[in-house]
């Protein structure tokens, strides 16, 4: 049957099982438009494309399909460009489509043209530049096979107008030959043997998992792996609920906002299990001093994270279900109650998570900790990049799957409400939450008219303290609080909510947020609360950038004795011994 | 350290591009890169010369291999390989000097391949270091213009750098 290349592409979506596609129309990507009214795929409007990449992106973290996004050339393209990062960094599988200028005007300038397959290379696991239209089947089954094998990834295929238009066929592609494509997803049997015995012998083991155990689906693997060695759990950012919060060996997440208990686990272990991580500096802290007397176990699916940033004892490629699989069968049951012992007493000594029942001041933790009350910990949520996202790790507890959602190696402000979208969009039972702050809110704000339109029934928790709270916390502790380009002149958050016809509520004490969590709570559809929050309070803990975990600074308000107190820190940082970061 | 490494690629538009800005971003200045075809059109042969040490190339090698079109990376530093460059070479060369510098080309088993009122073209082939040489020779004569196609390597015996198994 004589097709074009635009309905042969909208077969190809299809028949790779996508549903549901966001994005926006353009020039040069019209004719596909056109056709794809046709198919039976969701079309979400975004009002921005950095939102379409980012919804395609929240999709399928909250899915675990491939997401797809697509976008006209020129500045739809680079309009995407940050949300193709953002899944770059934290291996998330989307296609990208966008428009392209004819291949006769391709080179000239020509109007909205871009240059989008090299503008995006270094920041995609590949890119395809469509120029025949009897590629476009194989094409598309190798971007979907390429995004969503081995460590998943972000795959953009441009897609010029005339190849859209151009008559073809559809004809299925026999199989996938990429012969320099092949992931390794069982741990070498040799490798995974000596892990076990490294295992065995750890007095004072922890397991650091990271995203690869939710991208993996590794739970079962992970939870059986860590009960039958009794091992205690940290979770990396990404890594959250992957691995149940309140589970007795679960001792928080690591890094810069981590919990004190899991930086000192990390820093006083002999033999650590790092699995589906990467060693982000965030998490590591100054390298030369992480994890000093440990063993490393490193396991990832991609060969280039092992040993990166760390040396491995034990380097081990692979997937990690599979290889936790396998550890599994391996490893021996063990107890490891003093090295518990010592976590729990840790816990107790660093109580950062511990929060008064009740307080008269609006602070974001407090708030947060009702959220999960209110929730019973059932809802998603979906969160920014700052404070709050910090404070949500922190201070609501993750016993479900995959509930967490969060961007992480890059941190792109303005995340949470289109992600959210996505989330929603693909799993449409689910509470979903998005925690946001005044700054990143106003970074995709657009992206509320998609929320009204779709009657998608996002739960927005808005946290308003006024400022760019992250970067107002660092110039207060480490740029003698000469505050610069942080305050933020905002406007009325619910007069602006209710005029997308999104109704909303202020709340301004505390005895009003338990009440206004069960109104939102009570709306068949999406609501917005403005929380006035504390304006000055700090994340804690916190690592300051370029210092070790061993470093780690408390609240001034909770630290002991021995901590480091923040004017010993600024100083540190002054004189040069803190070493560099960012 | 230098490091020559060979990589097999697809031979499909934008891999050199792939390969190149890889380098770039991880921070490896590129001594020389020469590309061409293998035995098969398919696929296409890298030869990379970089200044590196040793641990930054494990981890460029990997990093190439995450690139879908790379089927093989090798460091062929340590190994026994036959290393060839070519290079031209236009020197200025009068009635006086033409015969000194035949003499040079002659010692370098090197060839004069055009010939000018005022000037010579020298081709030479052979390892990277007998070119140096040779362009010292003749840099007293006056360059007028050198092109040096980058270094190709190829392991002596009976291995070779393939695809089959390792991909």
């Amino acid at each position: 049957m004589k097709l074009n290349g635009s309905q042969i592409l909208c077969e190809a979506l299809v028949r790779e099982g996508v549903s549901v596609v966001f994005g926006q129309p353009g020039g040069a990507i019209m004719p596909f438009y056109n056709f794809l009214r046709d198919y039976d795929l969701r079309h979400i409007l975004c009002r921005h494309e950095q939102g379409a990449a980012h919804m395609a992106d929240g999709y399928a973290r909250a899915t675990g399909e491939v997401g797809v996004a697509m976008a006209t050339s020129g500045p739809g393209a680079t309009n995407m460009v940050t949300g193709i990062v953002t899944a770059l960094m934290d291996s998330v599988p989307i296609v990208c489509l966008t428009g392209q200028v004819p291949t006769n005007m391709m080179g000239g300038d020509a109007f909205q043209e871009t240059d989008t397959t090299g503008i995006t290379m270094p920041v995609t696991k590949h890119n395809y530049q469509l120029m025949d239209v009897r590629d476009i089947a194989r094409i598309v089954k190798e971007a979907f096979h390429v995004a969503r094998t081995g460590w998943p990834g972000p795959v953009l295929i441009d897609f010029p107008k005339d190849v859209q238009t151009a008559e073809g066929e559809y004809v299925e592609p026999d199989g996938i030959d990429l012969p320099g494509f092949k992931p390794t997803l069982r741990g070498n049997v040799r490798q995974v043997r000596q892990a076990a015995k490294l295992i065995g012998q750890a007095k004072k083991p922890i397991i650091l998992a990271g995203h690869g155990i939710i991208l993996a689906e590794a739970y079962d693997e992970l939870l059986a792996f860590a009960e039958k060695t009794e091992i205690p759990v940290i979770t990396t950012l990404l890594g959250i609920s992957g691995f149940p919060d309140t589970h007795r060996l679960h001792f928080g997440f690591p890094g810069m906002h981590g919990t004190y208990y899991a930086n000192m686990a990390i820093s006083e272990c002999d033999v650590m299990v790092a699995v589906g991580m990467r060693m982000d500096d965030r998490v590591t802290g100054r390298l030369n001093a992480f994890a000093p007397y440990a063993k490393i176990v490193h396991i990832d699916i991609d060969p280039a994270e092992l040993g990166k940033n760390v040396q491995a004892t034990v380097p081990i490629v692979g997937d990690a279900k599979e290889v936790l699989g396998q550890l599994l069968a391996e490893v021996e049951p063990k107890e490891h109650p003093d090295w518990l012992q010592r976590l729990r007493e840790l816990r107790i000594a660093h109580p950062s998570l511990a929060l008064p029942e009740s307080t008269d001041k609006m602070s974001t933790p407090w708030i947060l900790r009702q959220l999960y009350h209110a929730t019973g910990g059932e809802a998603i949520l979906v969160t920014d990049v700052g404070q709050a996202q910090m404070w949500a790790a922190q201070h609501y507890f993750f016993d479900r799957r995959n509930t967490h959602i969060t961007s992480g190696g890059l941190g792109p402000m303005g995340y949470a409400l289109p992600a959210a979208i996505g989330v929603q969009a693909g799993r449409p039972n689910e509470e979903v939450w998005c925690v946001t702050g005044d700054g990143g809110f106003q970074m995709t704000v657009q992206e509320m008219a998609v929320i009204a339109e779709e009657r998608l029934p996002i739960r927005i928790a808005l946290i308003n303290n006024g400022y760019l709270g992250m970067v107002r916390q660092w110039q207060e502790l480490f740029w003698e609080k000469r505050y610069m380009a942080v305050e933020m002149q905002n406007p009325d958050f619910v007069t602006l909510s209710e005029a997308y016809g999104i109704p909303a509520r202020v709340v301004e004490t505390t005895d009003q947020v338990m009440p206004t969590y069960e109104w939102a709570r009570r709306i068949d559809g999406p609501v917005l609360i403005d929380f006035r929050v504390e304006r000055e309070e700090n994340v804690w803990p916190m690592v300051p950038p370029g210092a070790s975990l061993q470093e780690t600074l408390e609240d001034p308000a909770q630290a002991s004795e021995e901590a480091i107190t923040v004017d010993e820190m600024r100083e540190m940082v002054a004189s040069g011994s803190g070493g560099g970061g960012v | 350290m230098q490091h020559t490494l060979v990589a097999l690629v697809e031979n499909q538009p934008g891999v050199l591009q792939r390969v190149a800005n890889l380098f770039s971003r991880r921070g490896f200045n590129i001594e020389s890169l020469a590309v061409g075809h293998t035995d098969t059109p398919e696929r296409s042969r890298m030869t990379i010369v970089v200044n590196a040490a040793d641990t930054q190339v494990d981890q460029v090698t990997k990093q190439l291999y995450k690139l879908i079109n790379v089927l093989k990376v090798s460091d062929v530093t340590t190994d026994r390989t036959v290393d060839r460059e070519l290079a031209l070479i236009k020197v200025n060369a009068s009635a006086s000097t033409r015969a000194e510098i035949a003499q040079v080309v002659d010692i370098f088993r090197a060839r004069i391949v055009d010939l000018a009122r005022d000037s010579l073209t020298v081709e030479v082939t052979g390892e990277s270091e007998k070119i140096d040489s040779i362009v010292g020779l003749l840099r007293p004569f006056g360059l007028k213009e050198m092109v040096r196609t980058g270094r190709i390597s190829m392991t002596r015996g009976s291995g070779a750098i393939g695809v089959n198994g390792s991909a």
